[in-house]
């Protein structure tokens, strides 16, 4: 049982690490020399870096969002499966942790998919995914799987 | 007012009257689309009281262009707007000079209106001040600013959240609060029925008792169940 707590944990603090550097890291495309992410846009040009605003279009933001609600739901479901591990009967299912975890998985699949439909509006036709989107894709059935075994999961002892 | 005030500044001040200085505001820069209407808003800040020669004047500046070009003028209490310039037939004044408002408002807006529109006010004797610049931005669709749909996304989320929890746990408190009335009801009953049974309780060893001591006490017998019945009418 204690195993399987602390698996579960870890799963949801690496979906939680994935999502921060997804959502800060500056690479969800790179083009040449340009790597951009939510927030702003980078050239790095012999040696040196210049970063100026990203393009601020509403889809944009709405995957800006979408990464932060999901990025705050995740926090809060692991609050919240903290206080129900001390408050919640025996047998008892975490589903308001596991609601929570679900939905921020859903938050960051929306935002991912929004990105990948809608970035040709804002990047040119070379440009390829980063590493940070990647990332968000990886954070997205992580989220899924530990919100379904929160689920799943029954209180013991 | 500014009829009965100005006699009374003549009264107070010397035949000479000393000029301070007058703060002219305009609004922020203004984004605005093509084919709508915009008011460039226009006020002054100064000592006196609006006479009745105060005078507004506004003049535009082409974006790309060293001189601008009057297109407004209010003085002696009539407005002269451009009649002659870009703003032919677009340019109305709406403001209200007693209330220092010396706003206009400009329709049916194009790409070649993007420039400065200055604002001048004078409230003699107050005139030395400095003109107000407005910064005109015309589009075909007005740009989002950055973090305004973010913002909104998240705020309306998490505002939803919290009314989701709010009604969740006034339905809680609701849903307590009926079950706490009916219990405490049923409770109520309860002990009634407690008490009831408790008072028959009590008869029958009484009554046993009476039973077994019928031989000596017949009389007893009557006068327990008498007492039994009113303590049963006490407890009712």
């Amino acid at each position: 049982m204690l195993l399987l707590l602390l698996g579960i944990i870890i799963l949801h603090i690496a979906a939680l690490v994935l999502l921060f550097v997804s959502t800060i890291v500056s690479a969800w495309a790179y083009d040449g020399n340009t790597s951009s992410d939510l927030w702003s846009n980078c050239t790095t040009t012999n040696g040196g870096s210049h970063c100026d605003q990203a393009f601020t279009g509403e889809w944009i933001q709405a995957v800006q969002a979408l990464m932060i609600l999901s990025i705050i739901f995740s926090v809060l479901s692991l609050f919240l499966f903290f206080c129900q591990l001390f408050t919640l009967q025996k047998g008892g299912r975490f589903f308001l942790t596991g609601i929570f975890q679900i939905l921020a998985s859903l938050f960051v699949m929306s935002g991912a998919i929004i990105y990948t439909v809608k970035s040709t509006e804002w990047l040119s036709q070379a440009a390829t995914y980063g590493f940070a989107y990647i990332l968000a894709w990886v954070a997205f059935p992580l989220a899924l799987i530990s919100g379904l075994i929160y689920v799943i999961l029954r209180k013991r002892e | 007012m500014s009829s009965v005030s100005s006699p009374v500044s003549l009264v107070l001040l010397p035949p000479a009257p000393q000029s301070e200085a007058i703060v002219i505001y305009t609004g922020w820069d203004r984004h605005a689309l093509v084919g709508s209407e915009v008011r460039l808003y226009c006020s002054f800040f100064s000592w006196r009281w609006t006479s009745e020669d105060v005078t507004f004047s506004w003049s535009y500046r082409p974006d790309g262009s060293r001189d601008s070009i009057s297109i407004f003028h209010y003085t002696g209490g009539m407005p002269y707007v451009d009649n002659k310039g870009p703003f032919r037939d677009r340019l109305e004044f709406i403001g209200n000079p007693r209330r220092r408002d010396g706003s206009i408002l400009i329709r049916n807006l194009d790409y070649s209106d993007n420039g400065t529109f200055t604002c001048d006010a004078k409230n003699p004797p107050d005139i030395v001040g400095r003109p107000s610049n407005v910064r005109l931005l015309v589009y075909d669709k007005v740009p989002v600013r950055a973090g305004v749909i973010t913002g909104a996304i998240i705020g309306s989320v998490l505002g939803l959240l919290i009314l989701v929890v709010a009604i969740y746990y006034l339905m809680r408190f609701l849903v307590a609060r009926r079950v706490f009335n009916l219990s405490v009801s049923k409770l109520e009953k309860g002990k009634k029925g407690k008490g009831k049974e408790g008072s028959q309780q009590r008869q029958g060893p009484v009554l046993y008792a009476t039973l077994d001591q019928s031989s000596k006490l017949l009389k007893g017998v009557g006068s327990e169940k008498k007492k039994s019945g009113d303590s049963r009418k006490d407890k009712k």
